[in-house]
Protein backbone atom coordinates (compact mmCIF):
# COMPACT_ATOMS: atom_id res chain seq x y z
CA UNK A 1 0.00 0.00 0.00
CA UNK A 2 1.51 3.15 -0.93
CA UNK A 3 1.09 6.28 1.13
CA UNK A 4 -0.25 9.50 -0.35
CA UNK A 5 1.61 12.22 1.10
CA UNK A 6 0.05 14.57 -1.74
CA UNK A 7 -3.10 14.25 -1.43
CA UNK A 8 -2.65 15.13 2.86
CA UNK A 9 -1.68 19.13 3.09
CA UNK A 10 1.09 19.19 5.64
CA UNK A 11 0.55 21.60 8.53
CA UNK A 12 2.23 25.10 8.85
CA UNK A 13 5.23 23.16 11.00
CA UNK A 14 5.78 20.02 8.70
CA UNK A 15 6.15 22.29 5.77
CA UNK A 16 8.91 24.27 8.03
CA UNK A 17 10.03 21.55 9.33
CA UNK A 18 10.72 19.23 6.45
CA UNK A 19 13.56 20.11 4.10
CA UNK A 20 11.86 19.28 0.83
CA UNK A 21 9.17 21.07 2.13
CA UNK A 22 11.70 24.01 2.78
CA UNK A 23 13.04 23.92 -0.45
CA UNK A 24 9.98 23.84 -2.22
CA UNK A 25 8.59 27.10 -0.21
CA UNK A 26 11.58 29.07 -0.09
CA UNK A 27 12.65 28.67 -3.84
CA UNK A 28 10.13 31.66 -5.24
CA UNK A 29 11.07 33.92 -2.19
CA UNK A 30 14.46 34.34 -3.50
CA UNK A 31 14.42 36.80 -6.18
CA UNK A 32 11.47 38.69 -4.39
CA UNK A 33 13.66 38.60 -1.51
CA UNK A 34 16.70 40.18 -2.91
CA UNK A 35 14.60 42.59 -5.36
CA UNK A 36 13.11 44.31 -1.84
CA UNK A 37 16.62 44.35 -0.62
CA UNK A 38 18.21 46.34 -3.08
CA UNK A 39 15.08 48.52 -3.14
CA UNK A 40 15.20 49.48 0.90
CA UNK A 41 19.29 50.19 0.09
CA UNK A 42 18.94 52.47 -2.44
CA UNK A 43 15.96 54.48 -0.78
CA UNK A 44 17.32 53.93 2.91
CA UNK A 45 21.10 55.09 1.45
CA UNK A 46 19.79 58.30 -0.02
CA UNK A 47 17.72 59.11 3.25
CA UNK A 48 21.17 58.22 5.12
CA UNK A 49 23.57 60.11 3.30
CA UNK A 50 21.49 63.33 1.12
CA UNK A 51 18.60 63.61 2.85
CA UNK A 52 19.21 63.78 6.61
CA UNK A 53 20.65 66.25 8.78
CA UNK A 54 23.70 65.83 10.67
CA UNK A 55 23.81 65.69 14.06
CA UNK A 56 24.23 69.10 16.55
CA UNK A 57 26.89 67.49 18.42
CA UNK A 58 28.49 64.48 16.40
CA UNK A 59 28.14 66.36 13.05
CA UNK A 60 28.23 64.42 9.60
CA UNK A 61 29.68 61.54 11.43
CA UNK A 62 26.33 60.62 12.53
CA UNK A 63 25.73 59.10 9.11
CA UNK A 64 27.76 56.24 10.41
CA UNK A 65 24.99 55.12 12.45
CA UNK A 66 22.74 54.05 9.64
CA UNK A 67 25.38 50.91 9.00
CA UNK A 68 26.43 50.53 12.72
CA UNK A 69 23.44 50.42 14.42
CA UNK A 70 21.68 47.60 11.33
CA UNK A 71 24.86 45.45 12.09
CA UNK A 72 25.03 45.64 15.54
CA UNK A 73 21.35 44.23 15.67
CA UNK A 74 21.77 41.80 13.20
CA UNK A 75 24.72 40.86 14.90
CA UNK A 76 22.65 40.19 18.21
CA UNK A 77 19.00 39.11 16.46
CA UNK A 78 21.37 36.60 14.03
CA UNK A 79 22.53 35.15 17.51
CA UNK A 80 18.99 34.34 19.49
CA UNK A 81 18.17 32.83 15.31
CA UNK A 82 21.00 30.07 16.36
CA UNK A 83 20.09 30.01 19.60
CA UNK A 84 16.45 28.77 18.83
CA UNK A 85 18.14 26.62 16.21
CA UNK A 86 20.26 24.95 19.16
CA UNK A 87 17.10 24.66 21.40
CA UNK A 88 15.59 22.92 18.38
CA UNK A 89 18.36 20.40 17.98
CA UNK A 90 18.80 19.27 21.29
CA UNK A 91 14.73 19.23 22.40
CA UNK A 92 13.17 18.82 19.60
CA UNK A 93 15.70 17.04 17.06
CA UNK A 94 14.19 19.53 14.17
CA UNK A 95 15.76 18.42 11.13
CA UNK A 96 16.31 21.53 9.69
CA UNK A 97 17.52 22.88 12.95
CA UNK A 98 21.48 22.35 12.76
CA UNK A 99 21.57 23.44 9.02
CA UNK A 100 19.93 26.56 9.98
CA UNK A 101 22.47 27.23 12.97
CA UNK A 102 25.53 26.09 10.79
CA UNK A 103 23.79 28.37 7.67
CA UNK A 104 23.38 31.51 10.31
CA UNK A 105 26.85 31.61 11.87
CA UNK A 106 29.01 32.80 9.37
CA UNK A 107 26.58 35.67 8.41
CA UNK A 108 26.64 36.63 12.38
CA UNK A 109 30.06 36.43 12.48
CA UNK A 110 30.12 38.83 9.16
CA UNK A 111 27.97 41.39 10.84
CA UNK A 112 29.33 41.50 14.11
CA UNK A 113 32.71 42.24 12.43
CA UNK A 114 31.43 44.91 10.39
CA UNK A 115 29.51 46.30 13.68
CA UNK A 116 32.54 46.26 15.02
CA UNK A 117 34.23 48.36 12.53
CA UNK A 118 32.00 50.54 12.22
CA UNK A 119 31.40 51.18 15.99
CA UNK A 120 35.32 51.97 15.78
CA UNK A 121 35.56 54.23 12.62
CA UNK A 122 32.98 56.46 14.79
CA UNK A 123 34.53 56.01 17.99
CA UNK A 124 37.88 57.77 16.67
CA UNK A 125 35.85 61.08 16.04
CA UNK A 126 33.36 61.30 18.58
CA UNK A 127 35.04 59.43 21.55
CA UNK A 128 38.97 60.27 20.41
CA UNK A 129 39.63 57.21 20.81
CA UNK A 130 39.24 53.54 18.44
CA UNK A 131 38.49 51.35 21.18
CA UNK A 132 37.77 51.19 24.90
CA UNK A 133 38.10 48.06 26.68
CA UNK A 134 34.22 48.45 28.19
CA UNK A 135 31.49 46.59 29.08
CA UNK A 136 29.79 46.41 25.46
CA UNK A 137 32.53 46.53 23.35
CA UNK A 138 34.13 43.64 25.22
CA UNK A 139 30.82 41.78 25.11
CA UNK A 140 30.66 42.54 21.23
CA UNK A 141 34.06 41.19 20.65
CA UNK A 142 32.80 38.00 23.03
CA UNK A 143 30.17 38.00 20.69
CA UNK A 144 32.60 38.09 17.64
CA UNK A 145 34.84 35.56 18.75
CA UNK A 146 31.99 32.90 19.90
CA UNK A 147 30.61 33.49 16.48
CA UNK A 148 34.44 32.51 14.73
CA UNK A 149 34.63 29.74 17.15
CA UNK A 150 30.83 28.02 15.90
CA UNK A 151 32.20 28.56 12.36
CA UNK A 152 35.28 27.10 13.44
CA UNK A 153 33.54 23.99 15.24
CA UNK A 154 31.38 23.41 11.60
CA UNK A 155 34.47 23.01 10.09
CA UNK A 156 36.35 20.65 12.22
CA UNK A 157 33.91 17.62 12.69
CA UNK A 158 33.29 15.15 9.98
CA UNK A 159 29.92 13.98 10.95
CA UNK A 160 27.74 16.41 11.43
CA UNK A 161 25.13 14.62 13.27
CA UNK A 162 27.69 14.81 15.77
CA UNK A 163 28.41 18.61 15.23
CA UNK A 164 25.05 19.41 15.49
CA UNK A 165 24.45 18.58 18.88
CA UNK A 166 28.22 19.28 20.76
CA UNK A 167 27.83 22.98 18.43
CA UNK A 168 24.12 23.72 20.10
CA UNK A 169 25.28 23.16 23.56
CA UNK A 170 27.94 25.52 22.79
CA UNK A 171 25.89 28.51 20.85
CA UNK A 172 23.52 28.16 24.44
CA UNK A 173 26.41 28.43 26.45
CA UNK A 174 27.48 31.46 24.17
CA UNK A 175 23.93 33.02 24.42
CA UNK A 176 24.68 34.01 28.12
CA UNK A 177 27.10 36.76 25.92
CA UNK A 178 23.51 37.92 24.84
CA UNK A 179 22.29 39.90 27.92
CA UNK A 180 25.39 41.16 28.50
CA UNK A 181 25.77 42.79 25.43
CA UNK A 182 22.28 44.51 25.58
CA UNK A 183 22.29 46.08 28.68
CA UNK A 184 25.80 46.19 29.09
CA UNK A 185 25.16 50.07 28.70
CA UNK A 186 23.10 50.09 32.06
CA UNK A 187 25.16 47.55 34.15
CA UNK A 188 28.05 49.37 33.74
CA UNK A 189 30.00 52.79 33.18
CA UNK A 190 30.49 52.98 29.41
CA UNK A 191 31.96 55.14 26.91
CA UNK A 192 29.00 53.63 24.63
CA UNK A 193 25.57 55.40 24.90
CA UNK A 194 22.30 54.01 25.38
CA UNK A 195 19.46 52.86 23.64
CA UNK A 196 18.22 55.25 21.55
CA UNK A 197 15.04 53.86 20.47
CA UNK A 198 12.99 51.84 23.03
CA UNK A 199 9.95 50.30 21.91
CA UNK A 200 8.13 50.21 24.41
CA UNK A 201 8.71 53.93 25.73
CA UNK A 202 10.36 57.50 24.97
CA UNK A 203 12.69 57.66 21.73
CA UNK A 204 15.68 60.20 21.96
CA UNK A 205 15.75 60.42 18.21
CA UNK A 206 14.47 62.86 15.58
CA UNK A 207 12.35 61.64 13.28
CA UNK A 208 14.56 63.02 9.97
CA UNK A 209 16.95 60.52 12.04
CA UNK A 210 14.97 57.29 12.55
CA UNK A 211 13.63 57.04 8.94
CA UNK A 212 16.84 56.67 7.60
CA UNK A 213 17.71 54.37 10.44
CA UNK A 214 14.43 52.04 10.41
CA UNK A 215 15.21 51.98 6.17
CA UNK A 216 18.54 50.80 6.97
CA UNK A 217 17.81 48.59 9.74
CA UNK A 218 14.97 47.21 7.42
CA UNK A 219 17.39 46.69 4.84
CA UNK A 220 20.08 44.70 6.63
CA UNK A 221 16.90 42.82 7.79
CA UNK A 222 15.99 41.87 4.54
CA UNK A 223 19.60 41.31 3.28
CA UNK A 224 20.43 38.78 5.66
CA UNK A 225 16.47 37.44 5.25
CA UNK A 226 17.73 36.91 1.56
CA UNK A 227 21.47 35.69 2.69
CA UNK A 228 20.13 33.13 5.09
CA UNK A 229 17.52 31.94 2.83
CA UNK A 230 20.12 30.95 0.08
CA UNK A 231 22.57 29.46 3.01
CA UNK A 232 19.74 27.02 4.13
CA UNK A 233 18.62 25.73 0.82
CA UNK A 234 22.81 25.83 -0.41
CA UNK A 235 23.30 23.64 3.02
CA UNK A 236 20.35 21.33 2.27
CA UNK A 237 21.61 20.66 -1.18
CA UNK A 238 25.35 20.03 -0.09
CA UNK A 239 24.26 17.40 2.31
CA UNK A 240 22.45 15.45 -0.24
CA UNK A 241 25.21 15.54 -2.49
CA UNK A 242 27.26 14.48 0.10
CA UNK A 243 24.66 11.75 1.23
CA UNK A 244 24.79 11.06 -2.98
CA UNK A 245 28.62 10.57 -2.49
CA UNK A 246 28.75 8.48 -0.04
CA UNK A 247 26.22 6.03 -1.93
CA UNK A 248 28.33 5.92 -4.73
CA UNK A 249 31.08 5.22 -3.16
CA UNK A 250 29.28 2.39 -1.32
CA UNK A 251 28.00 1.05 -4.53
CA UNK A 252 31.46 1.57 -5.88
CA UNK A 253 33.41 -0.38 -2.93
CA UNK A 254 33.69 -4.05 -3.93
CA UNK B 1 28.74 66.09 -3.93
CA UNK B 2 27.37 65.86 -0.17
CA UNK B 3 30.10 67.33 2.08
CA UNK B 4 31.09 64.96 5.15
CA UNK B 5 32.88 67.51 7.02
CA UNK B 6 36.32 67.21 8.95
CA UNK B 7 36.27 63.26 9.64
CA UNK B 8 34.82 62.15 5.79
CA UNK B 9 37.99 59.72 6.15
CA UNK B 10 35.87 57.80 8.71
CA UNK B 11 32.41 58.26 7.40
CA UNK B 12 33.55 57.00 3.90
CA UNK B 13 36.31 54.05 5.52
CA UNK B 14 33.12 53.16 7.44
CA UNK B 15 30.63 52.50 4.19
CA UNK B 16 33.31 51.57 2.39
CA UNK B 17 34.37 48.59 5.04
CA UNK B 18 30.67 47.68 5.17
CA UNK B 19 29.93 47.60 1.00
CA UNK B 20 33.38 45.28 0.96
CA UNK B 21 31.48 42.96 3.43
CA UNK B 22 28.50 43.14 2.32
CA UNK B 23 29.21 42.70 -1.40
CA UNK B 24 31.87 39.40 -0.50
CA UNK B 25 29.13 38.26 1.53
CA UNK B 26 26.50 38.01 -1.28
CA UNK B 27 29.82 36.66 -3.86
CA UNK B 28 30.74 33.78 -1.71
CA UNK B 29 26.88 32.72 -0.81
CA UNK B 30 26.63 33.44 -4.56
CA UNK B 31 29.41 31.27 -5.12
CA UNK B 32 28.57 28.54 -2.90
CA UNK B 33 25.42 27.97 -4.23
CA UNK B 34 26.48 27.04 -7.40
CA UNK B 35 29.12 25.79 -6.72
CA UNK B 36 26.88 23.13 -4.55
CA UNK B 37 24.15 22.79 -7.31
CA UNK B 38 27.11 22.11 -9.99
CA UNK B 39 28.12 19.00 -7.64
CA UNK B 40 24.50 17.55 -7.06
CA UNK B 41 23.85 17.62 -10.60
CA UNK B 42 26.79 15.90 -11.34
CA UNK B 43 26.22 13.47 -8.86
CA UNK B 44 22.94 12.95 -10.43
CA UNK B 45 24.29 13.29 -14.06
CA UNK B 46 25.86 9.72 -13.37
CA UNK B 47 22.58 8.35 -12.15
CA UNK B 48 22.97 8.10 -8.19
CA UNK B 49 19.60 9.42 -6.78
CA UNK B 50 18.57 9.84 -3.42
CA UNK B 51 16.96 6.41 -1.30
CA UNK B 52 14.15 8.79 -0.25
CA UNK B 53 13.65 10.34 -3.45
CA UNK B 54 10.09 10.02 -4.40
CA UNK B 55 8.77 10.66 -1.14
CA UNK B 56 8.13 14.24 0.66
CA UNK B 57 10.75 13.24 3.47
CA UNK B 58 14.09 13.73 2.82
Amino acid sequence: MSLDLAAKRPNWFARLANPGQFLAWSRPLVWPLAGLTTLLFVVGLYFALLDSPPDYQMGETVRIMYIHVPTAILAEGIYVVMALAALGTLVWRHPLADVANKAAAPLGALFTGLALISGSLWGRPTWGTFWEWDGRMTSFLILFLIYLGIVALWRAFDDPGRAGRVIAVFTLVGALDIPVVKFSVDWWNTLHQGASIDLMGDRHMADSMLLPLGLMTLAFGFLFLTLYLVRVRTEIFRRRAESLARQAAASAAP
Amino acid sequence: MIDLGPHAAFIVGAYAAVTIGVLGAILWVVFDARRVAGRLAALEARGIRRRSAGSSAS
